[in-house]
């Protein structure tokens, strides 16, 4: 729909036209500022929390990728580019190898994740189907946002009336 | 030509209070919106709707996403 305005504008003679491609559920996926009187949508990437993410690039060593899963409670670490893009995950129960192989070469590639667009309500009807108590969240273009918990969609959803 | 721009020159667009144009319906647009944003529906979009617009200076369009 966008672009459509933007070369209508450009029609009418303005000559200095910007069309905003990720929209409006991109705005509110990062949690920015809206006016408005509501309701207000609810998507999942206003609680995706990076904090909660463990992460490892495709380069780093089986052995030191093992070291950090041996520190913390976490089952697996999201495996990046450099450009912070989810590409795979590297389960605990899969760290076999020498511990010099390269992430790269024994990662899950391409994990289930969900766009921080996605709508909350939907989301979390999806994971409580099928008992799934987080998924991996991204920008529409793959990049890590974090994860996001039922609970916290259940937070989101009771404070948006 | 258009020019295409992503969600951090957007953010800068809206801080430098430049005009930001909502093309979706009313409703929605009552609804939220981006600071600062007018709302001319894509279907409303006319010489006449667009005329409280500055031709002259930078304008950025949106919808809900890519579509």
């Amino acid at each position: 729909m966008s672009p459509r305005a933007a070369w209508q504008l450009e029609a009418l003679g303005f000559s200095d036209v910007y069309d905003f491609v990720d929209g409006k559920l991109e705005w509110i996926s990062r949690g920015l500022p809206l006016d408005g009187e509501g309701p207000h949508f609810a998507v999942a990437g206003e609680v995706a929390d990076r904090a909660s993410v463990l992460t490892c690039r495709l380069g780093d060593r089986l052995g030191d990728v093992a070291h950090q899963l041996d520190t913390v409670p976490h089952e697996y670490c999201v495996v990046l580019n450099d450009h912070d893009i989810v590409l795979g995950r590297m389960r605990k129960k899969n760290l076999r190898g020498a511990d010099d192989t390269a992430v790269e070469h024994v990662m899950e590639p391409g994990p289930t994740t969900v766009r921080g667009t996605e709508p909350a309500p939907e989301l979390l009807e999806r994971m409580r189907k099928k008992r799934v108590p987080a998924v991996i969240v991204t920008t529409n273009k793959g990049r890590l946002l974090g994860t996001v918990t039922q609970a916290a969609l259940e937070r989101l959803l009771a404070s948006r009336p | 030509m258009p020019e295409d721009i992503e969600l951090a020159d957007m953010r800068r667009l809206v801080e430098e209070r430049s005009q930001v144009v909502e093309v979706l319906p009313p409703s929605e647009y009552a609804a939220e919106h981006l600071p600062g944003a007018v709302n001319i529906p894509l279907k409303s979009l006319s010489e006449a709707t667009a005329a409280q617009l500055d031709t002259h200076s930078r304008v950025a369009v949106y919808c809900w996403d890519y579509f």
